[in-house]
């Protein structure tokens, strides 16, 4: 399909865990153990599951912070999983990030108009100073910050108005795809409701915007995206369109999540069964045989240890790994 | 049912640089034995400052409880010396806490036997060897599997969800009247909080303990809570049952903040502007800037005091509350 703006097939990431004077490899952490999806234009995917899960590492993929060690990566039609960092300046310019904390992701030296418009100045997207003032007013505009606030440092925002302007400079070089990594986990929930909406909002006004919204809070997935995947241990367990995946859960894992999330909402609460999975995530050093969820599932059977589970589209894109369904 | 504990007019303010602080603003509550209620509110609002002061943790200076009485039993807290025999008798023994973060709030350089022990050995006239006894117990009822040997790691070797569960079973081990459980699973992940909270709920209900929880997750008090206190900027701004707050939220604040979290299927609606600094309050209401549904005499009346409504529910807007002249 061609209105695919990024497609991942296969993609694998493992960490080395050296030990001793030589730094021999001992082991590796598997964090990402075959991952496979693919973003439409204008699309939405919400990426949900555990810390430790993987789901951070797979941003970080995209945009090539990390060199995956096998898969492929293919963004606009360019294979970008083994290209080389110099070649790799257009797509951190078509692809923008949002980190988790909008503290440390700012630099404190620079002043918020030098922060936004970095990534102007560095793909040269402006050739005068005064078309670089008016093209930072209006990322602030957009934002919905005040430009008047142009010159000010980052100390001197709260912690929306900084995501607020993370977001600003995602959008700076006009990108197609913002990898949105956790941005409302550390803010208060009157902020988060704020950041959800300038997200739909910029989206809406710019036509063929993607994000991949990464996150823990299943609520906010939910309703800012439009295809969900759930991930566990280096694996994507189950994806579907958010609506068909909050209605008809059918991973094992999922189910646990989405029971294990209080609605805020008294009156559901009551006649909501709460099913507590039990255990702990495992070490993904030395993840389970077989399906990696079977130690703690509620279902397992002999073949869950097995063999791992294919990730099958079991009708309508609703794609499930799991032996039982 | 009776009352545990009588809060009123708790006020504590903080000195800093560019002005007093009034982090807790004239707060009055109760929580009657056996309950759980839920304090919820963004950063910032006074939800822990004013659990802390309760327990005489406030650090002084720049911190000063300036006003307010909390009557526990028969004593005020507030009146107790920090580290007075009567205040450490209360500390821990009758009334505990659970802190956010289980890294820093365990010793790293004891034993979990060695800390927990510690709490039974200060509080009650038993040997080493039964408070051992009581320790493994206890850690069994908290869901630590092979407590007999988990006893004698240290926190190190435990994952965040153990020691947080060390944690409650801590709070719980001297079978206290009140636990105050400060965003006790906020640092954990959504299936262990769950494990947790489950397992929190069931032992202080069995038990018949109270239960403060202090959380910014609407979700958690919904889903828990008997009673909450809506918290803004120092002040308790609404009052009730999880249900009545819920069916009918009568501050606007507390209307928001329902609406701003997504729910299935609902549209998010966010608030506005942001809370205002604590420094220099206005006498007027402190949501008025952000408020919705404001009027005129908004502008002009001081805030009122919560005030009931029906029930037990209560609110401190007084358009809401039948207190405003000219209510539409």
């Amino acid at each position: 399909m061609s209105n695919n703006i990024i497609e991942v097939r296969d993609l694998k990431m493992y960490f080395p865990v050296l030990r001793g004077l030589l730094k021999r490899k001992v082991a590796d952490v598997k964090a990402l153990d075959g991952i496979s999806f693919d973003i439409k234009e204008g699309e939405t995917l919400g990426l949900v599951g555990e810390s430790g899960c993987g789901k951070t590492t797979v941003g970080r993929n995209l945009i090539r912070l990390y060199k995956p060690t096998d898969g492929s990566i293919v963004f606009k039609g360019k294979e970008i999983a083994k290209a080389k960092e110099k070649d790799l300046g257009w797509v951190r310019r078509e692809m923008a990030m949002v980190f988790q904390d909008p503290y440390s992701s700012l630099n404190p030296r620079l002043n918020s108009a030098e922060i936004v418009g970095e990534p102007l100045k560095i793909h040269n997207l402006v050739s005068s100073k005064k078309e670089f003032n008016e093209r930072v007013e209006e990322l602030f505009v957009m934002s919905g910050l005040s430009p008047d606030m142009m010159d000010r440092y980052p100390h001197e925002y709260s912690g929306g108005q900084r995501q607020r302007l993370s977001i600003a400079r995602a959008l700076a070089g006009d990108p197609s795809l913002i990898i949105c990594d956790e941005p409302i986990s550390a803010l208060d929930v009157s902020m988060q409701a704020q950041i959800l909406n300038l997200l739909q909002k910029l989206q809406e006004k710019r036509e063929g915007l993607s994000y991949l919204f990464i996150s823990h809070d299943l609520l906010a997935v939910q309703y800012i995206s439009k295809r969900v995947a759930v991930m566990y241990l280096g694996h994507i367990v189950e994806m579907a369109d958010s609506e068909e995946l909050y209605s008809h859960t059918l991973h094992p894992y999922s189910q646990a999540l989405l029971s294990a999330q209080p609605l805020p909402d008294p009156f559901i609460e009551e006649n909501r069964e709460v099913v507590v999975m039990q255990g702990e995530l495992p070490t993904p050093l030395n993840p389970p045989s077989g399906c990696t969820f079977h130690t703690r599932c509620p279902m397992a059977q002999k073949i869950c240890s097995e063999k791992a589970p294919e990730l099958k589209d079991v009708g309508c894109g609703h794609c499930v790994a799991c032996h039982l369904v | 049912m009776s009352r545990l504990l009588t809060v009123e007019g708790l006020t504590t303010e903080f000195k800093t640089e560019r002005g007093i602080v009034r982090a807790v603003n004239n707060i009055s509550y109760t929580v009657d034995s056996g309950e759980i209620v839920g304090v919820v509110g963004e950063s910032g609002c006074g939800k822990s400052v004013s659990q802390m002061s309760i327990m005489g943790l406030i650090p002084s200076p720049p911190g000063k409880v300036v006003a307010g009485t909390a009557i526990f039993g028969n004593t005020d807290l507030l009146k107790l010396k920090k580290e007075s025999k009567e205040m450490c008798e209360i500390r821990g023994n009758r009334i505990s806490m659970i802190f956010q973060e289980p890294m820093t709030s365990l010793n790293p350089a004891l034993t979990v036997n060695k800390q927990m022990s510690e709490m039974l050995l200060e509080h009650k006239s038993i040997s080493k060897k039964e408070a051992r006894e009581r320790v493994i117990d206890m850690l069994r009822q908290v869901g630590i599997p092979d407590p007999e040997s988990r006893a004698d790691d240290y926190p190190h070797q435990m994952s965040g969800g153990m020691r947080q569960r060390v944690m409650v079973g801590m709070a719980m081990i001297c079978d206290p009247a009140l636990i105050i459980a400060d965003e006790a699973t906020t640092a954990l992940d959504a299936t262990i909080q769950a494990q947790l909270l489950e397992m929190m709920n069931n032992l202080v209900r069995e038990h018949h303990t109270a239960m403060v929880m202090v959380t910014h997750n609407l979700g958690i008090v919904a889903r828990y809570a008997d009673r909450i206190n809506v918290m803004y900027a120092g002040s308790i701004i609404e009052s009730g049952t999880v249900k009545e707050i819920w069916a009918n939220p009568l501050h606007p604040y507390t209307e928001s903040l329902i609406h701003c979290v997504p729910q299935l299927g609902q549209k998010v609606e966010a608030i506005p502007g942001m809370p205002p600094s604590l420094i220099n309050r206005p006498p007027t209401c402190p949501f008025l800037p952000r408020c919705k549904y404001r009027q005129k005499c908004c502008f002009e009346d001081p805030v009122q005091e919560l005030t009931l409504v029906e029930g037990t529910h209560s609110t401190m807007c007084a358009l809401r509350s039948g207190g405003a002249k000219n209510e539409q």
